[in-house]
C-alpha cells in the first residue's frame, strides 16, 4: 500500500522520535510513504479560527498534493488529522469554499478537485492494513504491560468531520492495537479527554493540571505507560510532565509512547531505533517489564 | 425488554441516606464531588425507551425518594442533563438501547457541578456565568419609536445556531477547561456572549469584546470540542467562541497570549511553511514577560537534555514562496 505522507511540523521538530518510528513501522508493514515535502503546516486550528479562507487554501494545497500522488493522505498527528479533516469536509461539501480556495491556488500549480481522503496512521493500520496482516509481524509480545490509550481530541471530535458517525469503532482502535501487541488496555475516564496543550501558553498551570490529571488517573488504574497518536499530546504529557507534577504537587513519572513506537517494539525494533531513549520521562521501567532495555 | 440501570444516589448530610455501599471517591479534577451510592435497578421497558423513562419508572414503581429533574421530555426544557456513562446528556433523548454498555447504563449527577440530591445538580455556577456575560441587548440609540428594530436577515443568520441553546448546561458539565478552572466563563455563556456581541442591534460590542478577551474568557477555552460533542441542540459552543476570538482580535483587543500565539504561529508558517516550535512559546508569552518566560525554562531544559529540542535554525520547506504568495493574497492580518 502507498500513501501520500504528511508528517506534520512536530514530528520534524520537537518529536523527531515520532518521525523515525513511523518510518520503521511503515518499513515493516510494507507501507510506502510518499512524503509531501512541500506541504505547509495545517495551522493546528489556531490559524483556521482567525482566517478560515487562508487555511482552506493552505490545507487545500496539501490535499491537492495528495490528490496528484493519487493516494490517501496519511497523517501521524491527531491535530493534523482533525484540522485537515475539517477543511476537507467543507471543501468537499461547499462548492463556494472549494472554488474560493482554488482561486487562491491558481498560480501555485495545484488545484484541489475534492477527491482526497485523509487518514491517520491509526485508521490505516486497522482499516486498510488490518489486524490480521499485522499479527504475523509481531515478534516481541508486550505481555504484562498495562497500557492506557490517549487519543487526543481532534481524532475523535467533531464526529461528523472525522467519519466517526459512520465508523464509531474508530474510538476503539488504540485498544484493539494495544491488545494485538499483547498489552492490556487500561480503561479510564481521561482517554478521550484533552491534554491541555492548546491552552498551555494562555493558562499554563491549568493546562498542565489538565494533562497531569489524566496521566495520574491512568497510573492509578495501573497503567505502566500511555500511548498516543498525537505528538502535541505527547509534548504536553511527556515534555511538560515534570512541570505538571510540580503544579499538582505529585510525582507522575509515567512514560508516554507514540503509537508507532509501541508497534515498533512489538515488531522487534530496538528501543534506541525507536528513540525511546529520547523522552523526557524515562521509558526504562516500562521497557524492563517486558524484558527490553534502552 | 429488561434494562439494567445503575443510578448514582446522594443525599445531603442530615437527610436519610441511600441504602447500599458507597462508591469510590472522585479523583482530580472532580475531587470536590461527594461520593455516591450506586444502586442497580432492573426495569421492564420497550426497546425504544429513553433513559429518562427508566428513571421515572424507578421513581414511580421502585423508590419514590429518587430525585430527578425533568419536565418536557422533548429536549426543549433543558432540565434533565446529567451524566450517562460518564458523559453529559439529556436523558430524555438518550435511548437505553444506545447507551447500554456491558449490560448496563450508569446514570448520575455530573461531578463537575455541585449536587443537590441524587440526579439533581445545582445549576448556580451555570446561571452565574450566563448572567455575567450580560445576555441581553444593550440598545443601540436611538431606539426606534413606535416600531421595531429592523435588521437585515443575513445579519441574524449567524446567530441562529446559538439561539437554539436550551440552557441545559451539558456543555459546562463536560467542559475540560471548567473542570480545572472554575472561573472560566464556559461554553454556554461564551456562546451566548457571541450571540449578543454579533447582534447588529447591540451597542456594547467593544465593551463586551474587551471583557471576553480578559482572563477566564475566550482564550481560556482549550479547544477540545467536548461542548460540540455533547450539545443536544447543535449549538456548537466552541464554534461561537472561535468567532468571538476573531471579532475580538479584529476589534483590536490583541494584548493577550492568544493573539500573540496566533500571530507568531502565522508568521512562522508564512516564512518557513512550518511551525517553529522554538520561537512560538516565547513570542506568545510576550518577549518581555520575564516571569512567564522563566516558567517555561525547565521544560525547554528537559527537551534539550532528552535531545528533543527543535533545530536552532528553523528549516524552510522547499518552494516556500508558494506559501508566502498565498499569505500575500488572503493572509489579511497575517500578510
Amino acid at each position: 500500500m502507498r500513501v501520500a505522507f504528511w508528517p506534520g511540523c512536530v514530528s520534524k521538530g520537537a518529536c523527531p522520535e515520532l518521525y523515525v518510528s513511523t518510518q520503521k513501522v511503515a518499513e515493516a508493514l510494507g507501507l510506502e510513504l510518499l512524503e509531501l515535502y512541500e506541504a505547509p503546516c495545517c495551522g493546528a486550528g489556531v490559524l483556521s479560527e482567525q482566517n478560515t479562507a487562508l487555511m482552506d487554501s493552505l490545507n487545500g494545497l496539501t490535499l491537492a498534493m495528495a490528490e496528484r500522488v493519487g493516494a490517501d493522505l496519511m497523517t501521524i498527528c491527531s491535530t493534523c488529522q482533525g484540522v485537515l479533516s475539517n477543511h476537507n469536509y467543507h471543501l468537499k461539501n461547499d462548492p463556494l469554499r472549494l472554488s474560493a480556495a482554488n482561486k487562491v491556488l491558481a498560480d501555485s500549480g495545484y488545484e484541489y478537485k475534492g477527491t482526497t481522503t485523509v487518514k491517520h496512521l491509526l485508521w490505516i493500520l486497522v482499516e486498510d492494513i488490518g489486524l490480521d496482516k499485522i499479527r504475523p509481524l509481531i515478534k516481541h509480545k508486550l505481555t504484562g504491560l498495562k497500557i492506557a490509550p490517549f487519543y487526543g481530541c481532534y481524532i475523535l471530535r467533531p464526529e461528523e468531520y472525522l467519519g466517526l458517525k459512520e465508523r464509531p469503532e474508530r474510538s476503539t482502535y488504540l485498544e484493539q492495537l494495544i491488545e494485538l501487541v499483547g498489552g492490556e488496555a487500561v480503561e479510564y475516564h481521561g482517554k478521550t479527554k484533552c491534554c491541555g496543550f492548546p491552552m498551555v501558553t494562555m493558562n499554563r498551570d491549568k493546562a498542565l493540571a489538565m494533562g497531569g490529571n489524566h496521566i495520574l488517573e491512568a497510573k492509578e488504574k495501573g497503567a505502566d505507560l500511555l500511548v498516543t497518536p498525537c505528538p502535541l499530546c505527547h509534548l504536553n504529557l511527556d515534555a511538560q510532565q515534570p512541570d505538571a507534577g510540580r503544579v499538582l504537587k505529585r510525582t507522575i513519572d509515567t512514560p508516554i509512547f507514540h503509537l508507532p513506537q509501541l508497534l515498533g517494539l512489538a515488531f522487534g525494533y530496538s528501543a534506541e531505533e525507536l528513540r525511546l531513549n529520547h523522552h523526557v520521562v524515562s521509558t526504562t521501567r516500562a521497557l524492563e517489564k517486558v524484558e527490553l532495555k534502552v | 425488554m429488561q434494562w439494567t440501570v445503575v443510578v448514582g444516589r446522594y443525599s445531603p448530610p442530615g437527610d436519610p441516606q441511600p441504602k447500599g455501599e458507597m462508591g469510590p471517591a472522585f479523583r482530580e479534577p472532580y475531587q470536590n464531588a461527594p461520593r455516591k451510592t450506586y444502586q442497580t435497578f432492573k426495569v421492564d421497558l420497550p426497546d425504544h425507551a429513553m433513559v429518562l423513562d427508566a428513571l421515572i419508572h424507578i421513581r414511580e414503581y421502585e423508590d419514590e425518594s429518587l430525585a430527578v429533574r425533568c419536565a418536557c421530555r422533548s429536549a426543549i426544557c433543558g432540565s434533565c442533563a446529567m451524566w450517562v456513562n460518564g458523559h453529559a446528556r439529556l436523558v430524555c433523548t438518550s435511548k437505553l438501547r444506545e447507551h447500554t454498555k456491558d449490560g448496563k447504563v450508569v446514570v448520575e449527577a455530573p461531578p463537575s457541578m455541585p449536587i443537590v440530591k441524587d440526579l439533581v445538580c445545582d445549576m448556580t455556577p451555570f446561571w452565574r456565568k450566563n448572567m455575567s456575560v450580560k445576555p441581553w441587548l444593550q440598545n443601540k440609540q436611538p431606539v426606534p419609536q413606535g416600531e421595531e428594530y429592523r435588521v437585515p436577515n443575513a445579519a441574524m443568520e449567524n446567530l441562529i445556531q446559538e439561539v437554539s441553546c436550551i440552557s441545559c448546561g451539558a456543555c459546562l458539565m463536560d467542559c475540560e477547561s471548567f473542570a480545572v478552572n472554575q472561573n472560566f466563563l464556559g461554553p454556554a455563556a461564551l456562546a451566548k456572549a457571541y450571540r449578543y456581541t454579533a447582534d447588529p442591534r447591540d451597542a456594547d460590542t467593544d465593551v463586551r469584546l474587551r471583557e471576553y478577551s480578559e482572563s477566564n474568557g475566550v482564550w481560556d477555552c482549550t479547544h477540545c470540542y467536548e461542548c460540540v460533542q455533547v450539545c443536544p441542540k447543535g449549538v456548537a459552543p466552541l464554534d461561537q467562541i472561535l468567532k468571538l476570538r476573531k471579532l475580538a482580535v479584529d476589534a483590536g483587543f490583541t494584548d493577550n497570549a492568544g493573539t500573540r500565539h496566533a500571530d507568531a504561529f502565522a508568521e512562522s508558517v508564512r516564512d518557513s511553511g512550518r511551525l517553529n516550535e522554538l520561537t512560538l512559546s516565547p513570542k506568545s508569552l510576550g518577549l518581555f514577560n520575564i516571569p512567564a518566560q522563566l516558567q517555561t525554562l525547565p521544560a525547554a531544559f528537559n527537551l534539550l537534555r532528552a535531545g528533543k529540542l527543535p533545530p536552532l535554525i528553523h528549516p524552510k520547506i522547499p518552494n516556500v514562496e508558494r506559501i508566502k504568495n498565498i499569505f500575500k493574497k488572503i493572509g489579511e492580518r497575517f500578510k
